[in-house]
């Protein structure tokens, strides 16, 4: 327990995300660049759209990221508040821009494939309207949490809302099974085996790799500020700034 | 080999204006974010506002 409690000190995760972040960068470039060039150049034309499926390679995983990012954030959250424990606080709210960013992607990318593959760029079928609900509620987190000045307690008040969000991650994730939806079911699952031709697979997996490579770098570039934010006063801050440069 | 020439690539099959839609809110989206973030640390580094 020694050792997850070093961790979670702010100013061992300062240094520790730091000296990730150019790998993660590199990993989210390198990623990015094998996976568009598989999707465009070697993955065949569907027979049955034509190339505008092409989108999948970003709205699939993008609409992963959006809800694992929300379970990830509800779930510091929750750390947050049962230990007290200011690192995971920060965390959770370090995610929810992220997150949210992730959802516009992912409604985005697919309102401009449904137009052409359903003649129509919005329908309030489960799945959609379910993803829109995320949306609303990592605005509602962002909304609460930056109207609260005192910080531990913006916390508090941003994982209530997180934990009772998170009844809508399983909804949105089983809405194509639950429901009629004019959303197409699951192409990849865990349970049976991919309905893809193996390129169009590798591409998808490929830039969900990249998301989360670049996820994990843009939530630790904004948890590190937050970390400078909350702990001004600390003398490990006032070294870095005195410097005037941060490793 | 998908594409003969530049400019069947950018058309897409003729749907080049949903594709290349998507992928540009992708990048603008997730660029502007990397950039707000990068920011945020760099004031946050600053002299007291």
């Amino acid at each position: 327990m020694t050792t997850l409690f070093t961790f979670a000190a702010p100013s061992r995760f300062y240094r520790l995300s730091g000296a990730l972040l150019p790998w993660l960068w590199i990993a989210a470039a390198v990623l990015t660049y094998a996976g568009l060039y598989i999707g465009f150049f070697v993955a065949p034309t569907d027979a049955q759209q034509g190339e505008v499926y092409r989108i999948i390679f970003i709205h699939v995983p993008a609409a992963w990221m959006s809800m694992v990012i929300y379970l990830a954030m509800a779930g510091w959250a929750a750390l947050g508040w049962v230990l007290n424990a200011r690192m995971a606080s920060m965390l959770a709210r370090a995610l929810a821009p992220s997150g949210l960013v992730f959802t516009l992607i992912a409604l985005w990318t697919g309102a401009a494939w449904g137009k052409p593959a359903w003649g129509t760029w919005w329908v309030w079928d489960a799945r959609l309207t379910s993803e829109l609900i995320l949306l609303f509620l990592y605005l509602g987190y962002l909304a609460l949490t930056e109207a609260i000045d005192d910080p531990r307690r913006a916390d508090r008040a941003g994982a209530l809302v997180a934990i009772v969000g998170a009844i809508n991650v399983p909804v949105i994730y089983f809405s194509v099974r639950w429901w009629n939806t004019l959303h197409q079911g699951a192409s990849v699952s865990l349970t049976a085996a991919p309905t893809m031709a193996s390129a169009m697979l590798l591409a998808m997996l490929l830039m969900t790799f990249a998301f989360w490579a670049y996820a994990f770098a843009v939530v630790f570039m904004r948890a590190r500020a937050i970390v400078l934010e909350r702990e001004r006063d600390a003398a490990w801050v006032q070294g870095l700034t005195t410097m005037g440069h941060a490793a | 080999m998908n594409w003969h020439s530049a400019r069947e690539f950018l058309a897409m099959g003729g749907q080049g204006v949903y594709v290349w839609g998507a992928y540009a809110a992708t990048a603008a989206l997730l660029g502007i974010e990397a950039w707000l973030a990068w920011r945020r640390r760099r004031r946050a580094l600053g002299p007291r506002p």
